[in-house]
Order: structure tokens, then C-alpha cells, then sequence
């Protein structure tokens, strides 16, 4: 079954276009890897699927909803790790979560555990605008999967993590997570290998759409020149 | 260009249905949300002190500009909106920067929940801004240079207070989210909030000035309550109508 089924896709940003003519399927349980340098258009891929922005033309599907049309049904089915991590500075790691948690209607016991998750139960108490970038960083990925979503967006999702934190949250948001997740990243060699599709963007466009094992690191390489 | 990773067959195009998810009741919302904004400022303390700080600097600087030593009528009522209004502003101004600047409202259309709970919380918020700045103000107020005793005017005058918050409270939140998406959103706070609320001032004042005269205790004018009211009850549908496109891409 197709978690994201994409035609022609197209955005702009006034007269810009940022995405066009996008068109790509992946099936629930795997992996999109996406490519491309910067303001090639992964954010705006990655917005448009968590329903933050309206598609200009095309058809968005995600999990079956229609975008935009079906928006509203995808709220609490998307988990999106991005550049902002969607907290509070003045707020507690512990504070935040609960407030995330409180509008998905989960639990307050699963912060608890996803705090246990990524290290964080000890610091838990202390305002976020205290933490180190990777210690906020991992706070942000117990708020994606939080509400157990179906469907991850992570936008470069190991940025400012070191290689014990990687592990920590690799089974929260990693491959063996076993969800549908689209990763943006400009590792080539690490998001090959956890890659089952692989898109690559320029300039707005699909350079590169096939299934990652055709698809070579220097191939990705070549985006960026 | 156009590209497909693997073209699928027909019934592989049909995208997986995904489970419903159950939308947060209003209520659970926005308490959540509310939480969170109090929180918040107490930490930061960005907004009420700075609000009160100004009203009660207001007040001090026209004891002085004026030369007198109590004022009463009309003019004590215009004095007392005018700066309550003014220091009403700079809370409007910053009613949703910390949502904007920090990925809240991500964070927030993300979540099953209906988006009347974000202008329910940041109007309460406003309200809880506005009650305390008029706890500070209006006793400061009364002390630097209100003629008439206060005590006498208080019960009629909080009644008037309610609805002019009423007012304020309405155009400010809206007045807030549309400004805090754009560059000059201090600058257009106040340009788009003031105009629209020259009518809760005029009638704000009209219906305190009573209230604030020497030898006269009646009640206020209840042509200038009602004005008041409906202003209020049409500015607080506008702002419900209009408010889930303000959140829109």
C-alpha cells in the first residue's frame, strides 16, 4: 500500500517555484531519502507533506488523505523533526512534551518514557534555553514520535547529535522504527544505506528518482556541483 | 521532470488508509495551551510588567505635563483609556512572537485540534494580561491623579472596564496574528489595533466619565454600556470567523 503518492506536484513562493512537477510513490513502511542542495526545495517538500503548505498544482496523497482538501484527517499522523524544534526555550524538557502531549491527547506516562528514550529524564527539570543544541535536538525527537505517528519528516534529523545520541534516538525515528519516514539529508553515504528510495532536487525539480539500491554516492555528489 | 521510483501497479496506487485519529477536546486544549502561555510569561516576564510599567509611567508624566494635581470628568477618563489602551498595545504586539519565533505554530497545526482553541488561549491570555495591568494601573491611577475618590466609582467603573476589555481583547488577538506573520509587526499592531479601537476608547470613556466626576455617582450611561456591548459581541464574531484563515499557509 502507498503512504505518498505524489503527480506533479508543484509550489511556489510568489513567482518562484520552489517544487514543480514532482511526482514519486513510496509504500508505507520504507524509506525517501531526498537530496539536494540548499534551497533546492527538501523543506518545502517536507511542509507541503506535513499539510504546513498548500500544494499550487498537482495531487498530494498522504496516508490516504488528498492535500489539502483532506488536511484536517492527517493531524496527529505526521511526525516532523525540522530545522526549529517546535519547543519552548523558557520551558522545561519535561513542560514542553507534556504541552505536545496534551494536544495529541497521549498520556503523560509517555513522556516519561520517551524522556527515559533519548537520555533526558535527568535533565528533564531544566529550562530548554539551558540544554546544549543536541540535547534540544533529542527532546525534539521524543515530540515527533510522541503521539506514535505512522509517517516521520525528518529534515537532516542527526544534526547537532553525537554518535551515542544517534543510537539513542535511532529506534525512535531510525529505519527500525518500522515507519513510513521521508529524511532529508546531505549525508550521502549514512542515508543511502537506510534509504529504499532515493529523490534528488534541484533547483525545485526531481534529478534523481530511483530506488536506492541503483543509486551510487557520487551519483548524489553530483546534486551539489 | 517527471519520475516514478518504480512505476506501481494500479491497486498499489490506492494510498494506505491511515487510522483516525481523535481530535483533543476543545476544553483539554485550551487549557493546555493557556498553561503554556502563563507559563511562559511568568519565566520571561515580556509582557505585564513592561505593560504596567508604562501605564503607571504615564500617569506620572501627566501629573506633570499637565500641572495638576487631580483631574476628574472627562478628562480623567480619557486619561485613564487612552494610556490603558496604549499600554494594552505593547502586550497585543507580543501576544504571538513567542509562538512565531519558536515554531509554536508548527507545533500546533500539527496537532488534532481544533484551531478555535489557539484564539480561545490567546485571548484568555490577553484578558489575564489586561486584569492585571488594570490592578497596577488603576489604583496608580487613582493615587497620581484622579480628583474623586476611586473607591466610590470602583463597582460601576469595573464594569465598564470588563467591556472595554471585552473590546480590546477581541481586536487585539486578531489584530496580533495577523501582524505577527509579517516584518513590521510592531509597527503594524499598532496601526491596524488603534484605529479599530478608537470606539471602545470613545465608549469607555463616555460611560466612565460619570464615574469620575466630582459629586456625581450615578451610574453610567447605558447607551454607551451598550455600544460597548456590541462592539464587543461583533468584533468577537468577526474574530471567530476570520481567525482560521489567519493560521492558513
Amino acid at each position: 500500500m502507498a503512504a505518498l503518492v505524489l503527480e506533479r506536484l508543484a509550489r511556489r513562493y510568489g513567482e518562484r517555484e520552489a517544487l514543480s512537477d514532482i511526482s514519486l510513490t513510496l509504500e508505507s513502511g520504507r524509506t525517501l531519502v531526498v537530496f539536494g542542495p540548499n534551497g533546492a526545495g527538501k523543506t518545502t517538500l517536507l511542509r507541503v507533506l506535513a499539510t504546513l503548505l498548500r500544494p499550487h498544482a498537482g495531487e498530494v496523497h498522504v496516508l490516504g488523505a488528498a492535500l489539502p482538501q483532506q488536511a484536517w484527517s492527517l493531524r496527529g499522523q505526521v511526525g516532523l523533526l525540522g530545522h526549529e524544534p517546535m519547543l519552548y526555550r523558557e520551558l522545561t524538557a519535561r513542560e514542553n512534551l507534556r504541552y505536545h502531549a496534551a494536544l495529541h491527547g497521549v498520556a503523560a506516562e509517555r513522556v516519561e518514557l520517551l524522556l527515559d528514550a533519548v537520555g533526558l529524564h535527568g535533565r528533564a527539570r531544566e529550562p530548554l534555553r539551558t540544554l546544549s543544541r543536541g540535547m534540544v535536538q533529542r527532546v525534539a525527537v521524543a515530540r515527533s514520535v510522541l503521539h506514535d505517528p505512522p509517517l516521520l519528516l525528518l529534515d537532516e534529523p542527526y544534526a547537532n547529535l553525537d554518535p551515542a545520541a544517534v543510537e539513542l534516538v535511532e529506534p525512535l525515528i531510525g529505519p527500525s522504527s518500522g515507519r513510513t519516514r521521508v529524511v532529508c539529508s546531505h549525508d550521502a553515504h549514512a542515508a543511502l544505506a537506510e534509504a529504499d528510495v532515493v529523490l534528488g532536487l534541484r533547483g525545485g525539480r526531481a534529478a534523481l528518482l530511483r530506488p536506492a539500491a541503483d543509486v551510487g554516492a557520487d551519483e548524489v555528489t553530483e546534486l551539489y556541483r | 521532470m517527471s519520475a516514478q521510483a518504480a512505476p506501481p501497479a494500479p491497486e498499489q496506487r490506492a494510498p494506505a488508509a491511515a487510522p483516525p485519529v481523535r481530535s483533543v477536546p476543545l476544553g483539554r486544549a485550551v487549557a493546555a495551551l493557556l498553561r503554556k502561555e502563563l507559563l511562559v510569561e511568568l519565566r520571561t516576564l515580556e509582557s505585564v510588567p513592561g505593560m504596567s510599567l508604562f501605564a503607571v509611567t504615564t500617569y506620572v508624566v501627566f501629573h506633570f505635563a499637565l500641572n495638576r494635581n487631580a483631574v476628574e470628568g472627562d478628562l480623567a477618563a480619557g486619561i485613564l483609556w487612552v494610556t490603558l489602551l496604549f499600554a494594552a498595545i505593547l502586550g497585543i504586539n507580543r501576544l504571538f512572537v513567542t509562538d512565531a519565533e519558536q515554531g509554536g505554530f508548527d507545533g500546533f497545526l500539527l496537532a488534532p485540534v481544533d484551531r478555535t482553541a489557539l484564539l480561545l488561549a490567546k485571548a484568555t491570555t490577553l484578558l489575564c494580561y489586561l486584569l492585571v495591568l488594570e490592578l497596577v494601573a488603576v489604583p496608580a491611577f487613582g493615587a497620581l491623579l484622579l480628583g474623586p475618590s476611586l473607591g466610590h466609582a470602583l463597582p460601576d467603573l469595573l464594569g465598564v472596564l470588563a467591556l472595554g476589555d471585552l473590546g480590546v481583547v477581541a481586536v487585539g488577538t486578531l489584530v496580533s496574528a495577523l501582524a505577527v506573520r509579517t516584518r513590521a509587526r510592531d509597527l503594524l499592531g499598532a496601526l491596524l489595533g488603534l484605529p479599530l479601537l478608537v470606539p471602545v476608547v470613545i465608549g469607555a470613556a463616555r460611560a466612565s466619565s460619570p464615574l469620575l466626576s466630582y459629586g456625581r455617582h450615578g451610574a453610567p450611561a447605558a447607551r454607551w454600556l451598550l455600544t460597548l456591548g456590541l462592539y464587543d459581541l461583533v468584533f468577537g464574531l468577526i474574530v471567530f470567523a476570520l481567525f482560521d484563515f489567519l493560521l492558513d499557509d
